[in-house]
């Protein structure tokens, strides 16, 4: 019989344990695709970062090292410096890398590292229990804005990928998200670009993958997925915003 | 009013009964319950203060450190790796004579990561120049919470609330939350003597070269050594307002009047446990006196000497290490016994690091190990698995 569906020989068999509807599954699997597709598997180190992606290393059957909260573009930094050879990816939450981490990854980028990026962008701190992150949506309520992000007291929710596409280190930068079909294929895309990236050693290539976090939304999975494209997508615009062609290397 | 509180939520309403003004934090299990609570308390307009919510604990402290230095009293929360991060910052504060008051819930450090309790995170910070009191029960918790404001504001020193993560932070129990007026009257509203004032500008912070920095570590000292002091006055007034006091070291004997041959020393929420080892033990025939320490900065040497030198035996159970040394309790224990003529032999274990379970029957293994013919050491573990 010939297979339709398998898994990417990347990910083990451990089952996911994520919350039903969370996207970081299914965000595992197109990295673990990309991994695959470009044969990079046996060169292949993670810088995993603290939040709900914490377990990256169960899942992922390359070699992975934890980093502390937000310092994972640093880690990453010392490892491809050391082994500029190996293929480098760190893969991020928003509480990770849009707020503890805003140095580490503005100054990976501004070297142009070549690192590939996976940034996780459900609008809270997801694994502490759903507090605002700077990326939280004006009005919505988390557990520490019980009424609501509010722009007078916090501010408006921080476009990492527009800042970071500034940066003349950053070879590749888009925004893409996995709530519908069409949209997953053209978010395994921009995964597969921001490894290519790093393989053309183009500079950081980064994505930033919209995702649901029901459980911290109080949401069903269904409600959460609608709410990726009702309020998020119109405040996160998807698309590339950087990509540096063929020959003009970094 | 009797109310069944969560730990960490008796440290929100200390805060809110201390009318505190700033409220900066960054989430980090196991403290974000007390930053949630005040999140809603604030928003609902119940605790009139501003909440900052910042991008790491780093800047949590330096937004209160600001705060303070404007006059408002201020508050924040943090544990392991976020304390961490404040590390800097906790200088800083100590430095600029700053009465900040934290909740900080003990974790263990990564890695291996770990969000259980272990106190090696607070005790890494032992020379900051922060006060620290360790809290056994939830109603210490809030309690404690408003005597070290008013320990705090009377030193000019910042001073850091200790609980055990889970055993205490996420733990209800039955708790007497003081009315407000009665807060009010015994702790003030802070009238610091120097702050940011536009109409009185001065320089806080500035350079001091070799010819002026030892002074200011001497005054740093000296307050102290004065809030050793403040210490018991105010732990002593809170008792007589509110019929609740603690103490810096607290003796818990065996039987009422007598010395039993050994002391067993113990901090944090393990101190509870440890009675309830004290009376079976003492069913068992073996008595033990129980000594709980809450103060460990300013370090309570003359106290510590009063009550432990007359044992033959003191052991010491350490949920902390420092690497290359042992347990940090047993080893300031040590310290201040050493200037005794006539000394207790002293026990140093280290048990239940990273969350592992400290039972009564870990105690009692400890106490029959210390009475037995355990050689001495300069640390012994107890529940190791190799
Ligand atoms: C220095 C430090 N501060 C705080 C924490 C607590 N912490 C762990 S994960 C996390 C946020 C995770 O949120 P995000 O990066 O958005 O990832 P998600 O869980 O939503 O996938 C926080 C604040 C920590 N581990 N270290």
């Amino acid at each position: 019989m010939k297979p339709v569906f398998v898994r990417p020989q990347s990910l083990t068999d451990k089952p996911f344990h994520f919350c039903p509807g969370c996207h970081h599954g299914v965000i595992h699997r197109l990295v673990a695709e990309a991994i695959d597709r470009f044969g990079v598997r046996e060169r292949t180190i993670a810088a995993a970062s603290v939040g709900c992606s914490v377990f990256l290393y169960d899942y992922f059957d390359i070699d992975v090292v934890e980093s502390p909260h937000g310092r994972a573009p640093a880690v990453a930094t010392g490892i491809k410096r050391t082994n500029p050879d190996k293929f480098v990816f760190i893969y991020q939450g928003d509480g990770d890398l849009a707020a503890i981490g805003t140095a580490e990854i503005i100054h990976a980028a501004n070297r142009g590292e070549n690192l590939t990026v996976v940034f996780v962008n459900n609008t809270v701190y997801g694994m502490t229990g759903g507090q605002m992150a700077p990326t939280t949506l004006l009005g919505q309520p988390t557990t520490t804005s019980p009424y609501g992000r509010e722009f007078g007291q916090d501010g408006y929710p921080i476009k990492m990928t527009e800042m970071l596409a500034q940066l003349e280190g950053v070879g590749f930068a888009a925004r893409v998200a996995v709530d519908t079909p069409a949209r997953l294929a053209q978010a395994r895309k921009a995964v597969f670009r921001a490894f290519e990236t790093q393989l053309e050693e183009k500079g950081m290539g980064f994505v930033e993958i919209l995702s649901s976090c029901p459980t911290n939304w109080g949401m069903k999975p269904l409600e959460a997925v609608r709410r990726i494209e009702r309020e998020m997508i119109p405040y996160f615009p998807l698309g590339v915003y950087k990509e540096r062609k063929g020959s003009d290397a970094l | 009013m009797r109310r069944v509180l969560e730990g960490s939520h008796a440290v929100s309403h200390a805060v809110e009964l201390a009318r505190v003004k700033v409220i900066s934090a960054y989430p980090i299990t196991p403290q974000t319950h007390i930053v949630e609570r005040l999140a809603e308390l604030v928003a609902d307009g119940v605790l009139d203060a501003r909440f900052i919510r910042v991008e790491s604990e780093h800047s949590a402290m330096a937004a209160v450190i600001g705060a303070a230095s404007a006059g408002a009293r201020s508050f924040t929360a943090s544990s392991s790796h976020g304390l961490a991060l404040m590390h800097e910052m906790l200088h800083w504060a100590a430095g600029a004579r700053l009465p900040i008051v934290m909740a900080e819930v003990n974790r263990a450090m990564g890695p291996g990561w770990n969000i259980w309790a272990d106190q090696t995170d607070s005790l890494s910070q032992r020379d900051t120049g922060w006060m620290q009191l360790y809290c056994e029960d939830v109603q210490e918790v809030l309690d404690t919470i408003l005597i070290a404001y008013k320990l705090a504001e009377r030193v000019s020193l910042p001073a850091m609330v200790v609980l055990d993560a889970f055993f205490l932070s996420h733990t209800y129990e039955p708790v007497e939350v003081p009315d407000q007026d009665e807060v009010d009257a015994f702790l003030p509203a802070w009238e610091p003597t120097e702050i940011l004032d536009p109409s009185d500008p001065r320089a806080f912070n500035q350079l001091a070269s070799p010819e002026y920095y030892m002074e200011f570590r001497y005054k740093i000292q000296q307050a102290m050594e004065e809030a050793l002091r403040a210490h018991d006055e105010i732990d002593a007034e809170f008792g007589q307002r509110f019929g609740r006091s603690y103490g810096a070291v607290r003796r818990i004997p065996c039987r009422e009047g007598e010395r039993a041959p050994l002391a067993l020393v113990t901090t944090g929420s393990v101190t509870g446990t440890a009675r309830v080892a004290q009376a079976t033990l003492r069913e068992k025939g073996t008595d033990v006196d129980v000594v709980k320490l809450k103060l460990f900065r300013p370090f309570p040497h003359e106290e510590v000497r009063r009550v432990l030198g007359p044992y033959e035996r003191v052991v010491v159970l350490d949920r902390n290490i420092s690497f290359g040394s042992g347990g940090i309790f047993a080893g300031e224990i040590r310290a201040a016994l050493a200037g005794l003529d006539r000394r207790p032999r002293v026990y140093p274990f280290v048990a239940g690091l990273g969350g592992r379970d400290i039972t009564p029957q870990t105690i009692e293994s400890i106490v029959a190990r210390a009475l037995g013919d355990e050689p001495p050491a300069d640390i012994l573990w107890e529940g190791l698995k190799l």
